[in-house]
C-alpha cells in the first residue's frame, strides 16, 4: 500500500543537505561569478591564431582581465572597458587574421540595474506562488491550513535556488561559469516548475483529507505521495529528457543556461516529493 | 463534439500550410478602419540571425522635465532617419525609461560593423539651407548652400494658416539673432526661387521664397498634412537642438555564431521531440500515441502564436520552446495517470475517461498557473531576450493546455467512445 516516506524524512532532509552544503559553502567563499550583464564591462570573442593578448592589451592601456580559449583558435576575452574604436585599434594590433564573432559591452549602471531586477523577480515569484496556493487550496478542511501548503512549497521552491546558486558558485570555481541574464531566466524557469511539481502532490493530499477522516496527516500525506510518485516523476523525465537531448545538441551558448535548468529541475522534482510534503507534515503535526 | 472535431481537423490543415513558406498566407485586412497585416514570418532574435544591439543613454540634464519626453523622441526620430541610411531590413529603435533615466534601444539585424552604426548614429544632424540653382531642381547638384545652418535655427513648430483655411497647418520657424540677418539677407535677395531644406544631405522640402523675412520668423508652407508638419517640426528641432547621447551598452553578434545555434537547436528539438514521443508510447500505449498527435498540434499552433504576434525568436525563446515541448505533455500524463487509478478502482473504461479529464483538472490548473506567474513575472520585470523567452514560455503553457485537454479528450473519443 503507501510506502512509509515519513519515516524516512530526516534521511531526505539530510540528502538535501549534502547537496546544499557544498554549494553554500563555495557562495560564502567564492562567491558567484558575475558576468559583463550584471557588473558591466567588455567582451569579445575573436578567432585568431594565438597571440599574447595580455601584452598588446597592456601596450594599449588596456584592463583585460581575463582569457579564455575554446576550441577553433577561438578566444574570450574580458576588458574592463573597452569601446568600438578601442575594439578595432586592439584587433589591428593582434594582426591581420582577427574574426570577431561576439563584441559585448554593458555600462555598469545597466548591470546594477539588472542585478536588482533578478532579485526583485525571485522575490516576487515567491510571494505571488503563496498567495496563488493560499487562495487555490482555501476550501481545505480544518485545522489544516492553506497558507501552510503555499509556504511549505515556497520552501522547496528557495530550497531548489539555493541548490542551482549554490552549484553554480562551485561551477564558477572550478569551470569558470559565469552568472548572465540567462542563468536568472532559469532560475525562474526552475521557480514556476518546482512548484508544479509540489502542486501535483499538495492536489492529491488536499483529495485525500476528506477521504480519510480517520488516518493522521502523516498517514494522508504518506498515502498521496505513494499515489501521485509514477505521476511525478514521469511529467519531471519528460522535461529532463528533452534537456538532456537540448545538452547534448544543443549549441554552447546556451549549455549553461540548460544546465542551470536540469539541475534545478531535477531538484524540484525530489523537493516537491522529499522536502515539501515531510515539511508539511512536520508544521501541521506541531499545531496538535 | 463536430464542432470541437472541425476545429481541430481544421487547424492543423491550415497551420500545415503556415509552417511551408511557399503557401503561406500573408493577412491583410482592415477591419473597423483599421489595418491589419501580418507577414507569418518567423522574426529572429540578433543572437540568431547576427547584428548588433546599441543601448544610448540621453543626457536630457540640460532640459526642464515636462521637455524630456519631446526631446527624447525627436531623437529617436532622428536616429530612426539615420538608421535608415544602412538599409537595414527592420531595424528597431526604442525608447524606454529606467528611473529618472531615458535610453535609446537601437537593434540593427545583420550590421555587424559595430564602428559605422555607432558612428552614424552619433554624429549630430546637420541642418541647411540650399538654394535652388535651376527652377526645377532634380538632383543635389542643382542647389548650392547658403551658409546659413541648423546653429542659426532657435526653434520650430507646428502653427495654423488662417489664410488658407484653420485646417492647412504651416511650419513655423524662429531663428536666432545671427540667423535672422543671414535669413533676410538671403530671402530679400532670392524671391521667387526655392529655398531648399537639407537634414544630413537628404532633402526634406523645398518652399518657395514668397517674401523677403526680416523678423527671422519664416513660415514653410507646403500642402502638409498635420502629421507630415509635426515630422518636420520634431527633425527641425533635432537637427537644431540634438541631445547628446552615450552609449552604455553594446552586443555585437556574428552571424556564423548565430546559424551555428540555430541548426544545433533544430537538432536538440527533433531529439528531444521523438524522445518523449516514444516516452509516451512506452507508457501509455496507444493513449500515448493520442498524446503525440496532440503533441503535434501543439507545435504546430505555437509556431502558428509565435509568427501571429510575432514573437522574435531568440536562443534563449528556442529553448523555451524546446522546453515546453517536455512540458507540453504534462497535462497528458497527469490525466492518463488519473484514468490508470480510476480503472484500478473499478470504473468501466468510458467512466474512467471522462473522470480522468475531470478530477486531473484542479492539478493541471494550478501547476500551469504557478508556472504562468513566474513567466509573467519574467515579462514584467526582463528585458530583451528573457522577455522572448518568458513570452515563448507563456504562450507554450496556453496553447499546450489547449491541445493536451481538448485535442487529446476528443482524439480519445473518437477511438474509445464507439
Amino acid at each position: 500500500m503507501a510506502v512509509n516516506f515519513m519515516k524516512y524524512k530526516w534521511l531526505f532532509f539530510s540528502i538535501s543537505l549534502l547537496v546544499l552544503i557544498p554549494g553554500v559553502f563555495s557562495l560564502i567563499k567564492y562567491g558567484l561569478r558575475l558576468s559583463i550583464d550584471f557588473t558591466g564591462g567588455t567582451l569579445l570573442e575573436i578567432q585568431t591564431p594565438a597571440a599574447d593578448f595580455k601584452k598588446i592589451a597592456s601596450d594599449q592601456n588596456l584592463e583585460l582581465s581575463s582569457v579564455v580559449s575554446s576550441s577553433d583558435n577561438t578566444y574570450l576575452l574580458r576588458f574592463k572597458h573597452l569601446d568600438a574604436t578601442g575594439s578595432a585599434a586592439f584587433k589591428a594590433a593582434i594582426g591581420p587574421d582577427v574574426v570577431e564573432k561576439r563584441f559585448e559591452s554593458v555600462g555598469p549602471v545597466v548591470g546594477a540595474e539588472l542585478a536588482r531586477r533578478a532579485v526583485m523577480a525571485v522575490g516576487l515569484a515567491s510571494l505571488a506562488i503563496i498567495a496563488y496556493i493560499a487562495w487555490s487550496f482555501r476550501a481545505i478542511p480544518k485545522p489544516y491550513s492553506s497558507w501552510k501548503f503555499g509556504a511549505s512549497a515556497v520552501v522547496a521552491l528557495l530550497h531548489d535556488v539555493l541548490v542551482v546558486v549554490g552549484l553554480f558558485a562551485l561551477f564558477g570555481h572550478v569551470y569558470h561559469v559565469e552568472i548572465d541574464a540567462l542563468f536568472v531566466t532559469a532560475l525562474l524557469t526552475v521557480i514556476g516548475f518546482s512548484v508544479h511539481d509540489t502542486i501535483v502532490v499538495f492536489d492529491r493530499v488536499r483529495e485525500n483529507l476528506p477521504k480519510m477522516p480517520r488516518k493522521t496527516f502523516s498517514q494522508v500525506v504518506d498515502f498521496s505521495l505513494t499515489e501521485t510518485l509514477v505521476r511525478s516523476l514521469n511529467t519531471s523525465l519528460t522535461v529532463i529528457l528533452t534537456l538532456t537531448a537540448l545538452l547534448v545538441f544543443g549549441g554552447e551558448s546556451t549549455r549553461w543556461f540548460v544546465v542551470a535548468l536540469l539541475i534545478g529541475i531535477t531538484s524540484g522534482t525530489y523537493s516537491s516529493i522529499f522536502n515539501a510534503a515531510p515539511l508539511l507534515v512536520l508544521w501541521e503535526s506541531k499545531q496538535k | 463534439m463536430v464542432i470541437v472535431l472541425a476545429v481541430i481537423f481544421n487547424l492543423p490543415q491550415t497551420l500545415t500550410v503556415a509552417g511551408k513558406t511557399f503557401y503561406r498566407p500573408v493577412i491583410d485586412f482592415s477591419l473597423l478602419g483599421r489595418r491589419f497585416s501580418r507577414s507569418l514570418d518567423l522574426k529572429l532574435g540578433l543572437d540568431l540571425s547576427g547584428g548588433t544591439h546599441l543601448v544610448y543613454q540621453a543626457d536630457t540634464s540640460a532640459l526642464p522635465e515636462l521637455d524630456r519626453p519631446k526631446a527624447v523622441e525627436a531623437t529617436r526620430t532622428n536616429i530612426e532617419r539615420r538608421v535608415n541610411l544602412l538599409g537595414v531590413s527592420e531595424p528597431l529603435i526604442q525608447t524606454a525609461k529606467v528611473g529618472t533615466d531615458y535610453r535609446l534601444i537601437v537593434e540593427l539585424a545583420g550590421v555587424t560593423d559595430v564602428n559605422q552604426a555607432t558612428s552614424l548614429i552619433g554624429q549630430t544632424a546637420q541642418l541647411d539651407f540650399r538654394l535652388a540653382k535651376v527652377a526645377t531642381p532634380s538632383s543635389e547638384a542643382d542647389f548650392a548652400t547658403t551658409g546659413l545652418t541648423g546653429s542659426d535655427l532657435r526653434s520650430a513648430q507646428v502653427q495654423f494658416d488662417n489664410q488658407k483655411g484653420a485646417s492647412q497647418p504651416v511650419v513655423g520657424i524662429e531663428f536666432s539673432p545671427e540667423g535672422t540677418k543671414k535669413f533676410a539677407d538671403i530671402t530679400s535677395k532670392n524671391i521667387g526661387r526655392q529655398l531648399a531644406i537639407f537634414l544630413d544631405n537628404l532633402l526634406v522640402m523645398n518652399p518657395t521664397i514668397n517674401s523677403a523675412i526680416t523678423d527671422g520668423r519664416g513660415v514653410i508652407s507646403g500642402n502638409f498634412a498635420v502629421d507630415e508638419a509635426k515630422k518636420l517640426v520634431i527633425q527641425l528641432n533635432a537637427g537644431a537642438l540634438p541631445l547628446p547621447i552615450k552609449i552604455i551598452e553594446q552586443r555585437n553578434i556574428g552571424a556564423t555564431l548565430g546559424s551555428d545555434s540555430i541548426h544545433k537547436s533544430l537538432v536538440a528539438a527533433a531529439v528531444g521531440l521523438v524522445i518523449v514521443w516514444i516516452f509516451m508510447i512506452v507508457n501509455y500505449g496507444l493513449k500515448g500515441l493520442l498524446a503525440d498527435i496532440a503533441l503535434v498540434v501543439y507545435i504546430l499552433m505555437s509556431l502558428a502564436v509565435i509568427r501571429f504576434i510575432p514573437i522574435t525568436l531568440t536562443l534563449a525563446g528556442i529553448t523555451g520552446f524546446i522546453l515546453s515541448v517536455g512540458m507540453a505533455v504534462d497535462a497528458n500524463i497527469l490525466i492518463f495517470e488519473r484514468m490508470k487509478e480510476e480503472l484500478r478502482w473499478g470504473r468501466p473504461l468510458k467512466a474512467a475517461l471522462e473522470l480522468g479529464f475531470l478530477r486531473a483538472w484542479t492539478s493541471v490548473r494550478d501547476s500551469n498557473a504557478s508556472s504562468l506567474i513566474t513567466a509573467g513575472l519574467l515579462f514584467w520585470l526582463g528585458t530583451g531576450p528573457v522577455r522572448g523567452f518568458a513570452l515563448t514560455l507563456i504562450v507554450g503553457i496556453l496553447v499546450s493546455l489547449f491541445t493536451a485537454i481538448t485535442v487529446t479528450r476528443s482524439l480519445l473519443r473518437l477511438v474509445y467512445g464507439r
